[in-house]
């Protein structure tokens, strides 16, 4: 970790239809930190990330990448969106999939050879699908899909990895992949911001959290920020896995759906407000 | 046969089977990213927007060549084109409502425009109606020539934006991350489908064209998983059917060329839904009756197998009618006669069965697999 900063955000509000996504929201990202992004359904975690990526056009704010506008930084942003969000019976393969994420350094025309075939080879080989790159997309399981978006995302060479929600109903195999990624990327002094909705994995498997619920309610190392009472503040009273069994055991996959679903009951004004926009 | 020989004899039916056959394998084409991005309906939406578009570049030139009536056509469908995404983009009404608000609003507009044409007291006119249903006899060469040259441009648009269009199709976001103008890419895709309509207007008309849209596409769809080989089996599937569509409605005098493509093409449609490997309908039945077969066949060995370990594992022949009993209406019979095929079990006295000794590890092989599941 460096003193440098990977991602600057300043005043970032976003709007949907007049409603608030996010509010007047800073957040400093240091160089080399593996930091999650939580909060309950329709705190705007989504909308932070795609406003990073410029996907959406905030209302206001000012974001840095490596100190320089994103626009000019988008060769550093690999992006890994929800593996919802495509349509996985679409006719192609694998290593079609991973050979994406080398276009935007192709450039217009340009087509892929065999550079591409090679690193995309290697980073499916980096999340454990090397056997699998000419399988068709509609064949693959759901933790299966995920490390192919992982994987593209890899290609890309970049510096800072901003991910949706990346162990969202994935198989334990899956997470253990995407941790050990994330683990690799660390140690090679690259950033990674994801989504995260399992609370208690979060001090394992991230070193920096921030907790969002439309404004920044915290952001830090996670030993200092990741405290009951912020998490109360966050979730709005209701946070199970703090008064629950242990957090270290157990099924993760199952713990961190229950864990969505109460901070589903807990905000339900926001989550219907979001419902089908882009801060889902 | 005879057909066939006429076509290289004749020239009127050289040129429609040619401009058909061109204009299907270039809405074949486009198509496919059409059905593979759901915009099936924008199709149909831009074929019937073209209406008025036609009648309005004849009033407005006098000229019923065939490059101006396209253009009117391409204009019209571009401008109903903008305004569905216009429409979707500002207010809260869904695509599909917009597609069918703007394809009525046009097409009805196109018809009061055509009525009014017909009322004139010139001649001239004489002709346009065939633009709604289609007329490949009307092709002449300079036609062709004007389907093939702006189809090229299509299709050398897909050739050369192949990364970019595929982009698009599979996952907007992601390009628009890595850099890409999407919106553009979107524009120039969306383009090329306005173009690939147009030109086939004049031989299939604005009300079926539609279907040269979306139905070699779909077909197409059924036969392959790679998005190179679909959109080379679709243009294929096109052409196919427009060239014998046309030549259908050239040698019976009186039919419209539109619903003869049209059925061309539906035929392909439904023996590609029918029989395609993998995705057929037919095929996945057989699939499935062959799994259930299979799944009969190993519960009724494992019914012997258990039956076998009751009795210490000895030869012993146990009655059929035990394993009728065991599992009631599922062709107990017709299993043990398959299960005698493979080897795993055979007959033993009258009506007696007991399995052999592939069939004992067979069985266990079967119990170690449960096992590992569980």
């Amino acid at each position: 970790m460096t003193d440098r900063l990977a991602i600057e955000v300043n005043d970032l509000t976003v709007a949907y239809r007049e409603q608030p996504v996010l509010w007047d929201v800073d957040l400093e990202v240091p160089e080399g930190v593996l930091m999650a992004i939580v909060g309950p359904n329709g705190a705007g975690k989504t909308t932070m990330i795609k406003a990073i990526l410029g996907l959406i056009s905030p209302a206001a704010g000012q974001i840095l990448v490596h100190g320089k506008p994103y626009r000019q930084q988008r060769r550093l942003v690999a992006y890994v969106p929800q593996r919802g969000t495509v349509d996985w019976d679409f006719p192609t393969s694998v290593l079609d999939v991973v050979m994406m994420g080398r276009y935007g350094a192709l450039g217009w025309l340009r087509r892929p050879g065999r550079n591409e075939r090679d690193a995309a080879m290697a980073a499916l080989e980096m999340v454990g699908m090397e056997d699998l790159a000419h399988r068709q997309i509609s064949q693959l399981s759901g933790g299966q899909q995920q490390r192919v978006f992982l994987a593209r995302a890899l290609v890309q060479d970049a510096r800072v990895y901003l991910m949706d929600e990346p162990f969202q109903g994935v198989d334990a195999r899956t997470e253990r992949a995407i941790v050990g990624v994330l683990q690799e990327l660390r140690a090679a002094g690259d950033t990674v911001v994801a989504v995260h909705h399992a609370l208690q994995t979060v001090p394992e498997y991230f070193d920096w959290v921030t907790l969002l619920n439309v404004r920044r309610i915290a952001a830090g190392p996670v030993d200092e920020v990741f405290t009951e009472e912020n998490l109360r503040l966050t979730y709005g009273g209701r946070v199970p896995f703090l008064s629950g069994n242990g957090g270290n055991g157990g099924d993760r996959g199952n713990g961190g759906e229950s864990l969505g679903a109460v901070g589903a009951a807990s905000d339900l004004a926001g989550e219907r407000a979001s419902h089908g926009n882009p801060a889902g | 046969m005879d057909l066939l020989f006429q076509l290289f004899q004749d020239y009127t039916l050289r040129t429609v089977a040619l401009g058909a056959a061109a204009l299907g394998i270039v809405s074949g084409t486009l198509g496919a990213y059409a059905v593979l991005r759901r915009q099936s309906l924008l199709g149909d939406a831009i074929s019937h927007a073209a209406l008025p578009g036609i009648v309005l570049a004849f009033l407005l030139t006098g000229s019923k060549s065939t490059l101006v009536l396209v253009l009117g056509a391409g204009v019209a469908g571009l401008i109903a084109t903008l305004i569905v995404m216009t429409v979707t983009g500002v207010s809260r009404v869904p695509e599909d409502s917009a597609l069918g608000i703007v394809l009525s609003v046009f097409f009805g507009f196109g018809l009061v425009l055509l009525t009014y044409v017909q009322k004139l007291p010139d001649a001239r006119q004489a002709g346009l109606e065939t633009f709604l249903f289609g007329q490949a006899a009307t092709l002449l060469e300079r036609d062709v020539i004007v389907i093939a040259s702006l189809g090229a441009v299509a299709l050398l648009a897909v050739l050369l934006f192949w990364k970019e269009f595929k982009l698009l199709s599979f996952d907007r976001e992601f390009g628009a991350t890595l850099g890409f103008p999407m919106r553009v890419i979107d524009v120039l895709l969306t383009t090329m489908l306005v173009l690939a309509i147009v030109i086939g207007l004049q031989t299939v008309g604005v009300v079926l064209m539609s279907a040269m849209v979306v139905a070699p596409a779909a077909a197409a769809r059924q036969w392959t998983h790679g998005l190179g080989r679909m959109v080379v089996l679709s243009a294929l599937f096109g052409g196919v059917a427009g060239l014998s569509g046309a030549l259908a409605s050239s040698s019976a005098p009186g039919v419209a060329t539109g619903p003869a493509v049209v059925l061309a093409a539906t035929a392909i449609v439904i023996v590609s839904l029918l029989f395609a490997p993998a995705r057929g309908v037919a095929w996945r039945a057989l699939e499935r009756r062959r799994r259930r077969r299979e799944i009969r066949e190993d519960a009724v060995l494992l019914d012997l197998y258990a039956l076998a370990a009751q009795h210490g594992m000895r030869e012993h022949a146990h009655p059929a009618d035990v394993l009728v009993a065991m599992r009631p209406g599922v062709g107990v019979e017709g299993s043990l006669d398959a299960l005698a095929e493979h080897g795993y079990a055979r007959r033993s006295g009258d009506r007696g069965w007991v399995l052999t000794k592939d069939g004992r590890t067979h069985a266990r092989d079967l119990l170690d697999q449960e096992r590992d599941r569980s």
